[in-house]
């Protein structure tokens, strides 16, 4: 055991639950571990709960925003840090009503690039129609804090909590093309041109998912049986998850993954699997095979037209917890949890 | 008809947009069902009359990193008829570069000499500790001046700007070569920078490993899917010896799911037929004779040697030195550095460690005690696990081992 904290201990994957459980949730009384009636690092989700009368929750999201750079392709941490949050609300069931962030700047950032950040992050407020109730806002001195961080915490209200777990015979549904923010964080980092040959842009996907996931609950709750926004760790990281909390096998055709042939080649020059890359405006759901048509309907309605049926759950004592993958030519690999700092500091 | 087909038809070939031909590229090699369920098909029914004429075993090797990655991502193991293996072979040069020429590298690293390597080399490491650091990545954060390149140029151009002495440290197969080799003749390479050649031949790689295959199984077939990138420099004709004097079918094979699939087929073409040949299947890059330009230049500036292969031992004419007339940029010559002689060669990976058995394709990541349990991608221990290219690596992020195989077939999910 190595005795110091690594890149890989933050990057969302097996060795950030591994520390986390070391150092905080083995050490959290069993009582304390959520408010009593609801839900919290018991069952690490999207979001906690806090019961507040008869079937209603508080749904409640905390994430920091750290990306490099501040400012990338079709956005910016501002935008980034409003968004997370909402959308972690959203895919737990919740209807955003209010957030509260923490600034953390440095010393000798430009304040008129602090201004397009917070301005954007306003944005997504207003268009949401989410109060800012709270902050904080700190400077730190020069070269002891990497340009900017962002908290924030986000709040919403829902009697229609989805508190994930994939159940046999579930279709797992992806709301469109997945990885490009991943893609674009780390072209902005590497340095090369998110341009393409017919120079189009890759931008980042980053958008609130909070208008799909109330159409969506609002329609087919309580069949929704997970969701969940595909960042850090991308697609497998969620399906790994899902499929660990479940006992489960999860098994998904790599034909029928939407991903945009720039991301793709771009991830392929890299080596990294585009299925690993984070996306900021996606959802992936488990829903019963009965509604999943219907799923997909709601998203292309919603304005996302890739809305696609990628794979189901299956039932297996003997495999449970891995995640199948059929390759495009048929064949079969599995799909590894994340692990390392593949993909550092993407938001 | 398939909708993509549909829509190929439906599209003149005017009105086919740009960005179009690499995807209808892609969707020819990589995404190609139809094609590749034809494949299967034929690779089934050819194994069941390699069975009908008494052919029990047949085992392919490939000896490429890129080979073993299109295998194991594409899943192609998992369609294989039972009587047909694929086992992956010495096709990685990190991984076999001695841990003594690490352990020259980070002390020269030490001297205040900088060194510059690729980002494989920088993380692997040696048996035994320089100033207690393993590894050049080690020996850096303790203050040594390495620095991670990703070509031979960047090297010489930080070595111009810098005017310090430095080391490249060259790894890599026949197709890094001519590259270094251009570099030298054309002169451009600057009087501080010395070059440790770590420069590795594949064909006397090759030999020994079907040598010891086949003394291993007598009654099993072989065949063997080629590098292709090595052999656009090579020509395939550097594979000949095995169809040849081995009598072993020989596929030269591009890096596509459908590439490895038909060198598959066609190895088991040739077996039931009884014949062995070195075909090109790669031919949309690969001549029988290879770039001359490219073979002539690594002549000039390079000659090969008996060379030490980590945990391997020495193969005979398996290394290219730089010739005398470059001796005044060779790192061994300047610093002092002895080579491995058959002499002085010892067994140079960890304990437990089983990379040099994998790299032969004598065992498997999965028969090594450390893999996945000591030894995993963010914390490598052997060497087959540090590069992205080593067949260890490859199996621990796309889970090879024949578990996907298990699974698939569990849940009849054919």
């Amino acid at each position: 055991m190595t005795s110091k904290v690594l890149l890989s201990h933050g990057s969302g994957g097996v060795e950030t639950a591994e520390l986390l459980r070391k150092l905080i949730f083995s050490k959290v009384p069993d009582e304390l571990m959520r408010v009593n009636g609801g839900l919290g690092i018991d069952r690490p989700d999207d979001s906690a709960l806090i019961p507040i009368g008869r079937d209603e929750f508080l749904v409640v999201s905390i994430d920091s925003y750290t990306v490099n750079p501040p400012f990338f392709p079709g956005g910016n941490i501002g935008v980034l840090a409003a968004t997370g949050s909402i959308n972690d609300v959203a895919v737990m069931g919740g209807v955003p009503i209010a957030m509260l962030d923490s600034i953390v700047v440095e010393e000798g950032f430009p304040l008129s690039d602090l201004e397009v950040i917070t301005n954007s992050f306003l944005e997504v407020l207003r268009r949401e129609n989410v109060s800012l109730i709270g902050g904080d806002f700190k400077v730190m001195p020069k070269g002891q804090l990497d340009k900017i961080v962002i908290t924030t915490v986000g709040i919403g209200v829902t009697s229609k909590p989805i508190i994930d777990y994939p159940r046999e015979g579930d279709k797992i549904i992806v709301s469109g093309y997945l990885g490009d923010h991943g893609a674009v964080i780390l072209m902005s980092q590497i340095g090369i041109s998110t341009v393409d040959q017919s120079g189009k842009a890759l931008t980042s996907d980053v958008r609130s998912v909070a208008g799909l996931m109330k159409r969506l609950n609002d329609k087919l709750w309580p069949h929704i049986h997970a969701a969940r926004d595909p960042t850090r760790g991308g697609l497998a990281g969620v399906l790994n998850d899902w499929a660990s909390i479940s006992r489960t096998v999860i098994v998904v055709n790599e034909a029928l993954i939407p991903v945009r042939s720039s991301t793709k080649y771009f991830a392929g020059m890299m080596g990294i699997d585009p299925l690993y890359l984070a996306s900021e405006g996606a959802v992936v759901i488990s829903v019963s095979p009965e509604y999943a048509d219907e799923a997909v309907s709601i998203m292309r309605e919603s304005g996302f037209e890739n809305a696609s049926i990628i794979g189901e759950v299956k039932r297996s004592a003997e495999y449970a917890g891995i995640v199948l993958i059929k390759s495009v030519v048929g064949g079969h690999r599995i799909l590894e949890p994340p692990r390392g700092e593949l993909v550092p500091r993407i938001c | 008809m398939s909708m993509d087909e549909k829509k190929l038809e439906a599209t003149s070939p005017g009105e086919l947009a740009e960005r179009d031909f690499l995807d209808k590229l892609e969707g020819a090699f990589r995404s190609n069902i139809h094609v590749a369920v034809s494949l299967r098909n034929l690779i089934h029914r050819l194994a069941e009359k390699a069975l009908m004429r008494g052919i029990g075993r047949i085992v392919i090797m490939d000896f490429c990193g890129t080979h073993e990655w299109s295998i194991v991502h594409f899943g192609i193991r998992s369609l294989m008829p039972r009587n047909v293996e694929l086992v992956a072979g010495p096709g990685c040069p990190v991984c076999v570069t001695p841990s003594k020429y690490i352990e020259y590298a980070v002390k020269l690293s030490f001297e205040g000499i900088t060194v510059y390597t690729y980002g494989d080399a920088y993380r692997l490491r040696s048996l035994r500790p320089i100033n207690s650091a393993y590894s050049l990545q080690e020996a850096r954060s303790d203050g040594a001046s390495v620095q991670v390149v990703t070509s031979f140029i960047d090297a010489i151009r930080l070595a111009n700007k810098s005017g310090r002495e430095s080391v490249f440290l060259g790894i890599g197969f026949e197709t890094v070569a001519p590259g270094y080799a251009v570099a030298f003749k054309k002169n451009i390479v600057p009087g501080n920078l010395a070059f440790l050649s770590q420069v590795k031949l594949t064909p006397p790689a090759m030999r020994l490993s079907l040598e010891l295959l086949m003394k291993e199984n007598l009654d099993y077939r072989f065949g063997v899917i080629a590098p292709g990138h090595v052999s656009t420099i090579t020509g395939a004709k550097a594979w000949s010896f095995a169809s040849e004097e081995m009598g072993i079918p020989v596929v030269i094979a591009g890096f596509e799911p459908i590439d490895v699939l038909i060198a598959i087929a066609e190895i088991l073409r040739q077996i039931v037929n009884n014949e062995s040949k070195t075909v090109i299947e790669y031919r949309r890059a690969v001549t029988w004779s290879g770039d001359e330009e490219a073979q002539r230049n690594i002549n000039e500036v390079f000659t090969t040697i008996d060379d030490a292969w980590r945990g391997i031992g020495i193969i005979p004419r398996s290394g290219l030195e730089l010739s005398d007339r470059y001796a005044s940029h060779n790192a061994f010559e300047k610093y002092s550095l002895k080579r491995i002689s058959s002499d002085d060669w010892e067994y140079d990976l960890p304990r437990g460690c089983k990379c040099g058995l994998v790299t032969l394709g004598k065992a498997k990541p999965t028969d090594c005690p450390l893999f996945m349990k000591a030894c995993t991608p963010d914390r490598p221990i052997g060497p087959c696990m540090v590069s992205v290219e080593g067949t260890c690596s490859i199996w621990a992020r796309f889970g090879g081992g024949g578990l996907a195989d298990e699974v698939a077939r569990s849940l009849e999910v054919y």
